[in-house]
């Protein structure tokens, strides 16, 4: 206790859970010395809705939409996941023209979440300007999935088997459009950011994690490349037919904030590589692997995880043979990179504290689910 | 020398000023006038749900087989129905829908065997009151009917 009022003593400060920074409702509790963080904590759960429970009482075409709603600005790779999951246990595969159609949409969409991700950080910052200009070219993708599925963000694009939905007319046309349009201006954010001083000295040997830590937390995505470690799923163990595609893992050297944004700004224009060879590549066949109509899997238990714009997203599903899934299990890659929060934030300052949650890019709907 | 020189005049700042105001060309302006511009949504829009009549005599095409309400993941569809004495067939007495629980995921309409469900590009979906968000048969087959109002 402080004797006079000149001492000082730790002050716990609450932020959240409405504080616009952190991205959702994410409440910390953070003990300050000063302006200095001495540590965090993390409360979560203000957005829970149960959807691994959910899951028990659907049936396996049914829960396929609930899960476009943990990671809401990256639906596609959550639907991409849980069908693969499902394929696996069924024992079927996607048709080729299914798995290039997916990869094309999961690859746009991984696109359009590091343009919110970019964004939003950005004006957490306080750099207004990059997030209209990053909506704006997020509506280019956006417009293309509300096209081909009917939904803009919580997409339900994929089925079990393959797709529900063949392209439309001018689809490849309308991707390669987006892809020769995005580049120069992927160059403009950097114009506008990465030689920013005001940007450099914020991002710049703030919020380190080290390659050693990110493995110990379980850490995945664009922070562990950013620690060094060229972790890339689509490459470590491919799914959906990624090993036919030529692209570079973006991997950066100190593993702090200003890493973790030149990760994701590179990991857009391979995404952007990928699109334009998928595109190129597009067979001609059907969409739909034969699938019952009443999917009802063999006993037995199933883990398939993929590279999601956030990390390593798994399903774990348990089947009883019925036509419901007996548990399912998420492994979101938010909740587990948020773990790792309290080690980068402890010694530096409040402000940095916004600038670390920005730069782990959480989205809340799949903290919680 | 360059790196100080580049320092002292603020050249980043400078560029990133730049590109500002290149940005500020009309033709990149993409914001939508709502109320007085109605977005044109896409073809496969998922919106408001349909009851599709057939357009020579005005009846419904739905044939009561209840498959749109097993295949819903948050059971909010009923159908009513009454098996026709005469006919031996099944009638539509009512069909509700809950669009305030809908999610529009579109598997109602993927299992409709016969086209009368459907999702259509309708997206004011907004009323007064939770009982609103109820649709019945009528409310289905006529579609929603936003207030268009003069500015």
């Amino acid at each position: 206790m402080a004797e006079t009022y000149l001492d000082s003593t730790e002050l716990v400060l609450n932020m959240g859970p409405q504080h616009p920074s952190t991205h959702g409702v994410l409440r910390v509790i953070v003990k300050l010395d000063g302006e200095k963080v001495l540590g965090t904590d993390c409360v979560i759960g203000y957005l829970h809705r149960g959807v691994e429970k959910i899951a028990e009482n659907r049936t396996y075409t049914q829960f396929a939409p609930y899960v476009d709603r943990m990671d809401y600005v990256a639906s596609v790779s959550n639907g991409l996941g849980y069908c693969l999951a499902v394929e696996k246990l069924l024992g079927v595969e996607a048709t080729p023209r299914a798995q290039v159609v997916r990869v094309i949409l999961t690859e746009l969409n991984r696109i359009a979440s590091h343009l919110l991700w970019l964004g939003t950080h950005a004006l957490d910052i306080g750099a207004i300007t990059p997030l209209f200009y990053c909506m704006r070219e997020r509506e280019y993708v956006l417009n293309i999935l509300e096209k081909y599925c009917g939904a803009r963000l919580t997409t339900h694009a994929f089925r079990i088997g393959g797709l529900q939905y063949e392209t439309y007319e001018g689809f490849e046309q309308e991707c390669l459009a987006f892809c020769d349009m995005f580049l120069p201006k992927a160059d403009e954010y950097e114009e506008l950011l990465t030689g920013n001083r005001i940007w450099v000295e914020r991002m710049r040997g703030v919020g380190i994690l080290s390659a050693a830590d990110c493995k110990a937390y379980g850490v995945t995505g664009p922070m562990i490349r950013a620690a060094g470690e060229k972790w890339d799923l689509r490459k470590a163990q491919p799914y959906s037919g990624y090993q036919n595609y030529d692209f570079d893992i973006p991997t950066g050297e100190f593993g702090d904030n200003f890493d973790r944004y030149l990760v994701r700004m590179e990991e857009m224009r391979q995404s952007v590589r990928i699109v334009r060879q998928a595109v190129a590549a597009l067979p001609a066949g059907p969409i739909m692997a034969k699938v019952p109509k009443v999917i009802k899997p063999p006993v037995g238990e199933v883990y398939v995880s993929i590279e999601a714009p956030k990390g390593e997203l798994g399903y774990y599903i348990v089947s009883d043979g019925s036509t419901q899934p007996y548990r399912v299990r998420v492994r979101p890659p938010s909740f587990v990179n948020l773990q790792a929060l309290d080690k980068m934030a402890k010694g530096c300052l409040v402000a940095d504290l916004v600038a670390i949650i920005g730069t782990t890019d959480i989205v809340l709907g799949e903290v919680d689910r | 020398m360059k790196k100080l020189l580049r320092k002292i005049f603020l050249a980043d700042l400078l560029e990133g000023l730049w590109v500002t105001f290149r940005n500020q060309d009309p033709k990149y302006i993409v914001t939508e006038q709502y109320p007085f511009a109605r977005p044109k949504v896409g073809e496969r829009y998922r919106g408001a749900p349909r009851l599709n009549t057939n357009p020579e005599n005005g009846e419904t095409l739905c044939i009561s087989c209840d498959l749109c309400a097993l295949a819903c993941p948050e059971n909010l569809i009923v159908v009513g129905w009454e098996r026709n004495a005469q006919t031996k067939r099944k009638e539509l007495v009512n069909f509700t829908y809950d669009t305030s629980r809908c999610m529009f995921c579109g598997l109602c309409e993927d299992a409709c065997p016969v086209d009368c469900l459907e999702l259509t590009q309708d997206f004011e979906l907004a009323n007064y009151s939770r009982d609103g968000a109820i649709w019945d048969r009528q409310m289905l087959e006529e579609g929603p009917k936003p207030a268009r109002y003069k500015f």
